[in-house]
């Protein structure tokens, strides 16, 4: 029985670096031509031979970025909101609230905003008002619950003496907060910012369908562009041995391992902090 | 400025912070309900055939739901039969039985699965069909199983997360009295480690078919069409909620069928919240009752 467990263990972690190897082996005829680095700078000109992701890539990244901008002070209050400021019998159905919002389909965001919000920035920034901008607003809606969860979380995990030294001494909460809470609390702020981050880059649905899609590097944010994540949704090319379809695995290997330098970063904040959050993840 | 003043400034800004959110769910969900909620009808679900000889697979729907809310529940029951053994499997062994560098190694590794973007698992599963393609020609493609699996694959770290969690959350006094009346392990473990954290399992089980019942990502490159009807074996494509809502987003013609979008993704929203409530409910009032129930003697 033992054995039973210990295989469907090393089974499931097997599988996670099979991924990798799959996706290293499929996109090996593209990568002969260069390497992995001269594919991430290349543009995409398909009719001139060339399959670099570099437009994806900048697309994936600044949207994800803008995302976490827009959604951190946003969670950041509403973290407080939770833990600190708001009335107490409200706070604990805010909390709920956050943790349901955590459950809704990505794909009912990208719907919504598709008649909510593209009409709007339509009028607002005129095109067609799918851009990176769209995407990114939704994108941080969709990570909020993510990042609340994880400024709750390591609020509440701070010391409550530290707390109480603090309004001792006269302080008032923000002073609590500015002195007590946030030096303790920060590793546990950044790990949710990462997630956060992960989420953002790694989900397809709303850049699928807010992104716009055009294959071109984005030079502003109101510019329509597509995601390393919508690039993979959107080529199902018939041809299965060319380039094109290949081009899929390196965007693949992109978002793989940007996700896999994200945990590592994480656990590495947990390690390095001697109040180490085990569970956080 | 004065201290009092900025605690103030704060207050004010988390309770707009908070109001924000508040009002972008309502928003939300008012707009989903205002628009989706008079279309939700008989013909919404079967279109112009008997309800009757569409639940008994007589006659095939071809303008309804009914053929992806079938292919949804298909595709969620066999992934979750498929990652839940494992899952549970997996989860004990990293709570009970692993120990130092092979715990920290599946640890990063289950932590690297949860983290890969669903996106990228779908892709996963194209390039495993592809290369059993190239070995057994024209037996297996994109279908309703490499979905499932593929949706297995995502869901795998979350039930072992919950289940690991469940057990190493467990009293140390609970998990040593059953081991000091002569249980061995895996007696101590199924009868009494599991059973007592039976809510928590659950709700984390309830919580994994619920996110593969939205994810939309992996099933568009693993075997969804948007026409297919009731599937009828595991090897064929099918329809799927999620996918359906997308393609209505990208491909409407009429206000009909943007309706029925809306109405699809009213339901799709509803399911994954109810199941989000009932491991709520489940995780924090049956838990009580279970326990009350095994305090009495």
């Amino acid at each position: 029985m033992k054995y039973l467990f210990q295989w469907a263990a090393f089974g499931s972690a097997l599988l996670t670096a099979a991924i990798f190897v799959i996706l290293y082996l499929l996109s090996l005829p593209l990568l002969s031509q260069g390497t992995l680095w001269t594919v991430l700078w290349q543009p995409w000109d398909p009719q001139h031979g060339s399959f670099g992701i570099y437009p994806m890539v900048v697309t994936s990244l600044s949207s994800a970025f803008v995302a976490v901008a827009i959604s951190t002070p946003l969670c950041f209050g509403c973290a407080l909101f939770i833990t600190q400021y708001g009335p107490r019998n409200i706070r604990r159905w805010m909390l709920n609230l956050v943790r349901l919002m955590g459950s809704i389909p990505t794909v009912v965001y990208g719907f919504t905003a598709l008649f909510l919000l593209v009409p709007r920035m339509r009028e607002a920034l005129g095109g067609s008002g799918l851009n990176i901008a769209t995407a990114s607003l939704i994108l941080a809606l969709l990570i909020a619950p993510t990042l609340i969860l994880f400024f709750v979380d390591s609020i509440t995990q701070s010391s409550q003496r530290d707390c109480h030294t603090v309004t001792a001494l006269g302080g008032t909460r923000a002073q609590v907060i500015r002195h007590a809470v946030l030096p303790q609390a920060w590793p546990g702020l950044v790990n949710g910012i990462l997630l956060g981050l992960g989420r953002a880059m790694g989900d397809t649905l709303i850049s699928l369908m807010l992104a716009g899609n055009s294959v071109q590097t984005p030079d502003a944010l109101t510019d329509s562009a597509r995601t390393l994540t919508a690039h993979i949704a959107l080529v199902i090319a018939a041809d299965v041995a060319s380039l094109e379809f290949r081009s899929l695995f390196a965007c693949a290997i992109v978002l793989y391992l940007f996700s896999a330098l994200l945990v590592i970063g994480v656990r590495w904040i947990n390690h390095s902090q001697p109040l180490s959050q085990r569970r956080m993840l | 400025m004065k201290p009092r003043r900025i605690d103030h400034l704060v207050a004010l800004f988390s309770h707009l912070c908070a109001l924000t959110l508040l009002l972008l769910m309502v928003t939300l969900v008012g707009y989903l309900l205002y628009r989706g909620h008079h279309t939700i009808d008989r013909e919404l679900f079967f279109g112009w055939a008997d309800p009757w000889q569409a639940l008994t697979f007589q006659r095939q729907v071809f303008d309804g739901l009914f053929p992806a809310l079938i292919g949804t529940t298909l595709l969620v029951g066999l992934a979750i039969l498929i990652a839940a053994p494992i899952g549970l499997a997996a989860g004990i062994y990293l709570a009970e039985y692993a120990r130092g560098t092979t715990r920290t190694v599946l640890n990063l590794l289950f932590d690297l699965l949860s983290a890969i973007p669903s996106i990228v698992i779908g892709l996963f599963g194209l390039a495993v069909a592809i290369v059993l393609h190239r070995w057994f020609p024209g037996r297996f493609g994109p279908c309703l199983l490499l979905s499932a699996l593929c949706l297995a694959l995502l869901v795998l770290p979350y039930l072992i997360r919950a289940t690991q969690n469940a057990l190493e959350s467990i009293d140390p006094q609970i998990r040593q009295s059953g081991r000091s009346m002569g249980a061995s392990k895996l007696q101590n473990l199924f009868y009494i480690l599991l059973p007592h954290r039976l809510p928590e399992l659950t709700s984390g089980l309830i919580l994994a078919i619920g996110r593969c019942a939205e994810d939309t990502a992996v099933i568009m490159l693993t075997g969804v069409v948007a026409t297919a009807g009731v599937p009828h074996s595991i090897l064929q494509n099918y329809e799927a909620i999620p996918f359906y809502i997308y393609t209505v987003a990208s491909q409407y013609t009429d206000a009909t069928e943007l309706n029925r979008g809306f109405s699809a993704a009213l339901i799709l929203i509803t399911l994954c919240c109810g199941l989000f409530l009932l491991a709520f409910f489940i995780q924090h009032h049956l838990q009580r009752r279970l326990l009350f129930r095994q305090e009495k003697p």
